[in-house]
């Protein structure tokens, strides 16, 4: 077991884990954030995708005690982000999920998209939306949400 | 998909860390970034005693911009390489290459260093620092050592990093300003491991026209003289010796596999610029 200490959504966090024990695992049975969905375990789906130290990682291949010392935003670290307020609201408006299992990457990565590359196109958006997938919705909903934030922004600067 | 057990160290000095490699008797590992190292411990392919992560060495975050070379540590990431947080030596081949492996988040934690030192042949950072004729800096208990890539790489998933060794970084020579270069890779879905890669780098100035077959059976097979399969050269993209070079990466003509790195090798030599 190694001590370990962190920052997951602006709190604290001091815990014992065993080295093998990843992130994700951590996150939901730790910490009780189970916002992180596990997909695939393997670094494919990007169902757990979470931001590490203000950049989207996969919390499935990433080892908790890689992560002493880091700062972890999870799904539920976003309840009072602007951005995530208006993909959520994108999300609802354009049918971008139907059983929501992907829906935590999602929104990570969809909100990196939005921060990093403001004039992206449609075959950007799809370009970096391709590491996560969705078996529901066909991805059309998805990108048109993350379109309809991208041009909401745009006209508001 | 759980990892088996394994012990984690995380030392700060470069010879703590070669210590620690040297007392693990072949079962302590190095990781990094472990975007590929990660899923192999989660599916059990891999089942070290130690892991030893390299993360908190100085030398390995190190980056040196010199007159006629760029150093980058091993532990360089490739997000870094894509915005261009590190100088980059190739009129930005890199950048380019770095944009299209796996995904973002992938890229924000994976390393160049992991990459190579993992050498998957389907990676792209094995083809292109071949291509390139990179230099790579290795520690071991017996000092600093620096071989060409092309003697780095040995095989699929093989190098001649010994087992209490340190890939500690990449030596890139700068290409003049006239270089051209080019490099495509086939995916079936975007971000996933390439089934065909190809590159070119031209450069009068350095008297180098080097490519590079990539996503091979083995080790990519570089072309030091590849003039006669530059689009626009004296004699144009020669099929006769594309074919010659991609029978001689392994793949018997007519399959598919060498058809698509016939393919592969026309598309890079027509988007050489």
């Amino acid at each position: 077991m190694k001590q370990i200490k962190l920052t997951v959504n602006g709190k604290p966090v001091e815990a014992l884990v065993e080295p093998r024990t990843h992130l994700a695992d951590f996150l939901r049975e730790n910490e009780r954030l189970t916002g992180t969905h596990v997909g695939c375990e393997h670094g494919v789906c990007g169902a757990c995708t979470v931001e590490i130290d203000g950049a989207p990682a996969r919390s499935c291949i990433a080892f908790a005690v890689t992560c002493d010392g880091a700062s972890v935003r999870t799904i539920e670290g976003f309840d009072d982000d602007a951005v995530m307020a208006q993909l959520r609201a994108a999300f609802s408006a354009e049918h971008a999920l139907q059983c929501g299992y992907c829906t935590p990457g999602m929104l990570v990565t969809a909100r990196d998209i939005v921060m990093r590359i403001p004039d992206a196109d449609e075959a950007r958006i799809r370009h970096e939306l391709s590491g996560n997938l969705c078996r529901c919705t066909g991805y059309v909903g998805i990108v048109r949400a993350i379109k309809r934030v991208l041009a909401e922004n745009r006209t508001a600067s | 998909m759980k990892s088996a057990k394994f012990d984690y160290e995380k030392p700060r000095a470069l010879a703590d860390a070669i210590k620690l490699l040297a007392g693990g008797a072949g079962m302590a590992k190095v990781i990094a970034g472990g975007q590929s190292f990660g899923p192999m411990l989660n599916l059990r392919l891999a089942q070290p005693d130690l892991l030893v992560d390299v993360r908190g060495l100085p030398e390995l975050t190190a980056v040196k911009d010199e007159a006629d070379a760029v150093t980058l540590g091993a532990c360089t990431t490739h997000a870094a390489i894509e915005d261009g947080r590190v100088p980059d030596a190739t009129g930005g081949l890199m950048p380019f290459v770095a944009r299209d492996i796996a995904y973002r988040a992938i890229r924000n934690r994976g390393t160049i260093g992991g990459s190579l030192a993992h050498a998957d042949p389907a990676g792209d950072w094995v083809s292109v620092l071949m291509l390139l004729d990179a230099t790579v800096i290795i520690s071991g208990p017996a000092g600093e050592r620096r071989v060409p890539a092309s003697e780095f790489v040995t095989g699929a998933l093989a190098t001649s990093l010994a087992e209490d060794e340190i890939l500690t970084g990449v030596r890139i020579a700068k290409f003049s300003p006239k270089a051209r270069w080019s490099y495509y890779k086939f995916c079936r879905k975007t971000g996933e491991f390439a089934e065909a890669i190809a590159g070119f780098v031209v450069d009068p100035a350095r008297g180098i026209a080097r490519a590079v077959i990539g996503a091979a059976e083995g080790a990519p097979v570089v072309i030091t003289d590849a003039t006669a399969l530059v689009t626009g050269g004296k004699s144009g993209f020669d099929e006769a010796i594309a074919s010659k070079a991609t029978t001689g990466a392994g793949f018997q003509p007519g399959s598919y596999e060498f058809q698509v790195h016939m393919a592969a090798l026309k598309r890079a030599s027509e988007r050489l610029q």
